[in-house]
């Protein structure tokens, strides 16, 4: 058994491309997911998509548009939280909450009708990292750079936004539009990563690494700079590891990015004392 | 009543067509949360290129909704803003410097000192642009009125209280900022820090800025500012601070007393004596 073995197998290069690319595409964007105090709600996009990649699933079976459903449901449930707490009646997270467990429960109730039911809800909830083909590949890349575009075409507005709305304000910048860009980018990135680690494990992926370059960093560039390495790392340390140990993909990669994040923290307590 | 209160001006006074040396002009203002529940009734001033101007009232006055709806990130139900004779809705609306409320700002956000300031860049900079020379130059500079040019590549949580107000001073000037707006900038401020940001906002008098500036502290309003406006959810006296600062005038805010206003004239009526 050499260390080398995992190599011999397209799929596992595949899956290995697609978890780097993920990793650095979550880790970035979930630096301004957490600086924003959005971590429930991408956990919960996460899993409102699943409507969407069910519709997909009834229409086409697995070779249907899988990613189209779960954009389209991705980008219309962000939207909509957008919309909805935008009046200030209810909290964000208490409309969250209400909102997505629903839609889950449909999306759940979509896929139920299915024969392959349990298999496929699997794969959605936990990832299928191994089953990733070229067309898949490519289009995780397309989105990642189109994600990645973005961020670093609006990155000075997104920091204002975050970091002071008032100045945003006070400079006229459309803020609102901003915000909602950026609830797009965040569903973007859930469907990007859904086949890596699923919905189930997308926060180990998006918020995770993000965590991590937190803990270590007191700039955002270079925190999401150690956020990405983070996230690159984990996946393909985690998918590595999974060849071995035979535990399931998504798991591993999760587990390596918590792990990460342990060490982070205690090197952040060791520092303090 | 004293002859020395000035009277409060009614709206019938303010509502005159914008004029040039004025800075910031509110006529009518009412504005209410995002519940309903009203925070500011009728409010009218207005304020003359340069003058240093605070706004003082008890917690929970509207102070900070007032700047908010100053600088255009709260809705007014009635009214009229203007800056510089302009409304936000106008395309070249000029440049207002906003200080926020310490509790504002998320201070474990990871931004340095200079990169704080350079957002104050972010329109001269423009879209899809990174900072350039001139942005940096401006950033240095404004620090280094503020005094603060040895901290620039800290990060913003290892700065005592005072040091915050200055860095956000700082992006203010690197933003040109005809207007500068500080919220309760001396609350959590020790006098000695207090005193370093009167002196910066002396200089700014110096150079022509327009100062407004909110703040329950009394003291601090009354010596070193040319006015005050003492607010309650509508404005109770504005005037020299001497004139403002009497003891009617401040039962009518601080006590649980209410203020009426008849042809121009207030008048207070006491309605309760609970907060001496």
């Amino acid at each position: 058994m050499s260390l080398l073995d995992p190599f011999q197998y397209t799929f596992m290069l595949r899956g290995l491309a697609a978890a780097a690319v993920v990793g650095v595409v979550c880790a970035v964007v979930g630096s301004f997911v957490i600086l924003r105090g959005m971590a429930f709600f991408s956990d919960a996009l996460a899993h409102a998509i699943l409507p969407g990649v069910a519709v997909a699933y009834l229409i086409g079976g697995a070779g249907g548009p899988l990613l189209w459903g779960a954009l389209g449901a991705g980008i219309i449930t962000a939207l909509g939280v957008g919309f909805i707490t935008r009046g200030g009646k209810l909290k964000e997270d208490t409309a969250i909450g209400v909102i997505f467990a629903g839609v889950f429960a449909l999306g759940i109730a979509l896929i139920s009708s299915l024969r392959s039911y349990s298999v496929d809800l699997a794969h959605i909830l936990f990832g299928n990292i191994l089953a990733i083909t070229n067309t898949d590949l490519l289009t995780i890349i397309g989105f990642s750079v189109l994600i990645l575009g973005c961020l670093a075409a609006f990155y000075k507005e997104f920091v204002i936004i975050s970091f002071d709305p008032t100045h945003a304000a006070s400079l006229r910048l459309p803020s609102e539009p901003l915000r909602y860009l950026l609830l797009v980018l965040v569903a973007l990135t859930v469907v990007v990563s859904l086949q890596t680690v699923g919905a189930g494990l997308m926060t180990a992926m998006l918020i995770t690494p993000a965590a991590t370059g937190y803990l270590l960093s007191r700039r955002l560039s270079r925190m999401m700079l150690i956020a990405a390495l983070v996230g690159a790392g984990s996946g393909v340390v985690g998918l590595y590891l999974s060849y071995y140990v035979r535990i399931a993909s998504g798991a591993a990669i999760a587990l390596t990015t918590t792990a990460c994040f342990a060490v982070a923290w205690g090197i952040t307590r060791l520092r303090r004392h | 009543m004293t002859a020395l209160i000035t009277p409060v001006q009614s709206p019938a006074r303010v509502s005159r067509p914008p004029q040039p040396e004025t800075a910031v002009m509110l006529t009518d203002i009412s504005a209410a949360y995002a519940s309903g529940q009203s925070v500011l009734t009728d409010v009218n001033f207005s304020i003359a290129l340069g003058e240093r101007t605070a706004i003082v009232g008890p917690n929970g006055a509207g102070k900070s909704t007032l700047f908010k709806v100053i600088v255009g990130l709260m809705p007014h139900l009635t009214g009229e803003v203007l800056v510089h004779g302009h409304s936000h809705h106008a395309g070249d609306c000029p440049s207002i410097g906003y200080v926020p409320q310490r509790e504002a700002i998320d201070w474990s956000f990871p931004v340095t000192v200079s990169e704080v300031v350079l957002m104050g860049r972010v329109k001269e900079i423009g879209w899809f642009r990174r900072a350039g020379r001139a942005d940096h130059e401006a950033a240095e500079a404004a620090l280094d009125q503020v005094g603060l040019s040895a901290l620039a590549e800290h990060s913003i949580n290892e700065l005592s209280g005072g040091q915050q107000q200055r860095v956000f001073i700082a992006r203010a000037l690197a933003q040109r900022a005809d207007v500068l707006l500080l919220d309760e900038p001396f609350s959590g401020v020790d006098v000695e820090a207090q005193a370093g940001i009167f002196d910066i906002l002396d200089t700014l008098h110096e150079q022509g800025v327009t100062v407004l500036l909110s703040t329950h502290d009394l003291q601090s309003a009354t010596t070193r500012f040319d006015r005050l406006i003492l607010l309650n959810r509508r404005v109770v006296a504005d005037g020299p601070a001497r004139s403002v600062l009497s003891p009617e005038r401040l039962a009518a805010a601080y006590g649980g007393r209410l203020t009426f206003w008849q042809d121009g004239a207030p008048i207070t009526v006491t309605a309760d004596d609970c907060c001496p």
